[in-house]
């Protein structure tokens, strides 16, 4: 194990144990905080609850991401393409980030309903401004020398796009990825606090309102590593494709 | 035969060069010679269509034309080889963009045995050495298929052996590839071992202050004493050029001065 991994580890494994300690010293009761214990074994226990939950939720944050792609490749390609199309649409971009896209959620289930298209449609939002972004970012970063080289050649637009611009952006496009399916799964529970009928914010709602604390922390324990894991698969799949760095 | 008459070009109120003018003879091999920052890369600039000039004429083969970007292949010190292809299709690049005849890739086989890297075909850019790097950026520059080559500044990125070697790849482009070649180069003694005809420039405005021709069989060896004579020569004039820019003496780069221990 590398070094850095050692000392993350300690950390996490000395945080556990204090939490530990500290509920069982001094008898905090579950419906208060509920000790690290507690939390894995209502995780593992109640699991026939918690994944069909977890799966929704799951299914929302990757119609999400996959929505969000959708539009924010071609959008930031477009807007590389036309200076006047990013002139126009930057402003945009950015009021759409001044706006807490949270305070959206109750309209979107008001419009959408309570079914999965609201969160999804939530997660894509929350997602959509750092991978336009930073795809964009990537197109410009690209080296003006590389640049001359493709016009010398003769090489077009969108030759030079997919030839140059696009693998050239691809570090970029991932780092916004990263940020993005993180961030994602905030969008999605969100969506189910504020109106659904299934996912893993619903039960976190439900659990909460009888008091049933550790149901809400095992909840919580799920999102995280479904968070986690969507970060380390597109980590990985970053690794396989920009072989080069 | 590539000819430049009176290039002007001016970028707000500093002139880089006006009226330049100079021929390359087909199959010639020409080198600029000058001192930093005296302009040679803007000339290149603007034979390429990169930058406008503002007044001249440049024709090649007895044509004229606003440019030779698209006639010539170009070389410069970076290799910029693309760090995701491997360097037979980083070499391919020019063929593909262009959509080339479909023997290009034996082209470039040929060209790889021809240049040394046979067997690192398959290997990213950044698996190999920086002159064999060079080596294959200049696979690429032939693949261009085009008779005129612009080297701007080819080797200076590489250590002095590599840049030997280097060398004499560049005379194949001439003897073997029947290239016509207009180098810049601040290394004199490259432009007088591998040129036809060296010309010496000085700044602003960037103009011919001599010329050499230099009629001797290649290869050369640096340590003919004639060729030595007009290195020094040669040395000397850029000497005189670059003395000009001087630090000033109140620029000190220790303020509070420095106490003297003796």
């Amino acid at each position: 194990m590398k070094r850095s991994g050692f000392f993350a580890l300690t950390a996490v494994i000395l945080i556990l144990a204090i939490w530990e300690i500290a509920c069982r010293g001094l008898s905090v009761p579950d419906f208060i905080l509920p000790a690290p214990s507690r939390i894995f074994f209502v995780a593992i226990i109640q699991a026939p609850i918690l994944l069909p939950h977890a799966g929704i939720t799951a299914l929302e944050i990757l119609l999400g991401i996959t929505l969000s792609l959708l539009f924010a490749v071609p959008l930031a390609t477009i807007m590389f393409a036309h200076r006047s199309i990013e002139q126009a649409l930057s402003p945009f971009l950015v009021v759409s980030q001044a706006i807490p896209v949270f305070a959206l959620a109750p309209l979107l289930v008001i419009w959408l309903g309570y079914g999965i298209a609201s969160k999804v449609l939530m997660a894509a939002i929350i997602i959509f401004f750092p991978i336009t972004v930073s795809l964009l970012e990537g197109y410009k970063n690209c080296g003006t020398e590389y640049v001359i080289l493709f016009r010398l050649m003769g090489a077009g637009f969108w030759e030079t796009l997919r030839l140059l611009y696009w693998p050239w952006a691809l570090p970029f496009f991932f780092a916004g990825l990263k940020v993005g399916v993180t961030v994602a799964t905030i969008g999605a529970v969100i969506g189910e606090w504020v109106g659904a009928q299934q996912g893993l914010g619903y039960l976190m709602i439900q659990a909460n309102a009888r008091l049933n604390v550790d149901l809400v922390f095992a909840a919580i324990l799920w999102l995280s590593v479904m968070g986690l894991s969507m970060w380390v698969f597109v980590g990985f799949l970053e690794r396989r494709i920009i072989h080069w760095k | 035969m590539l000819k430049v008459s009176c290039l002007k070009k001016s970028f707000d109120n500093l002139t880089v060069f006006d009226s330049f003018s100079l021929t390359v003879p087909r199959g010639g091999f020409t080198a600029l010679v000058g001192p930093s920052g005296c302009g040679k890369s803007t000339f290149f600039d603007v034979l390429t269509g990169v930058v406008s000039m503002d007044n001249g004429e440049i024709s090649w083969l007895g044509e004229t034309v606003p440019h030779v970007g698209q006639k010539a292949a170009y070389m410069q010190q970076k290799d910029l080889l693309l760090p995701w292809l491997s360097l037979i299709d980083n070499a391919l690049l020019p063929t593909k963009v262009s959509k080339g005849n479909h023997n290009s890739r034996e082209k470039a086989l040929f060209l790889f045995e021809r240049l040394g890297l046979r067997g690192f075909e398959q290997y990213t850019p950044h698996k190999v050495s920086g002159g064999m790097r060079q080596r294959c950026a200049l696979v690429r520059t032939l693949m261009f298929e085009h008779e005129l080559v612009l080297l701007d500044e080819p080797l200076s990125a590489l250590d002095a052996i590599t840049r030997r070697s280097l060398q004499s790849v560049l005379l194949l482009l001439q003897s073997e590839f029947k290239k016509t070649i207009l180098m810049i180069t601040h290394d004199v003694e490259e432009a007088l071992l591998l040129a036809d005809e060296v010309l010496v420039l000085t700044t602003f405005p960037m103009h011919v202050k001599e010329q050499f021709a230099l009629e001797w069989p290649k290869p050369r060896r640096s340590d003919e004493t004639e060729l030595m004579k007009i290195k020094e020569h040669v040395l000397e004039e850029l000497q005189g050029e670059s003395s000009n820019e001087y630090i000033p003496l109140s620029f000190s780069p220790f303020p509070g001065g420095v106490e003297e221990t003796s």
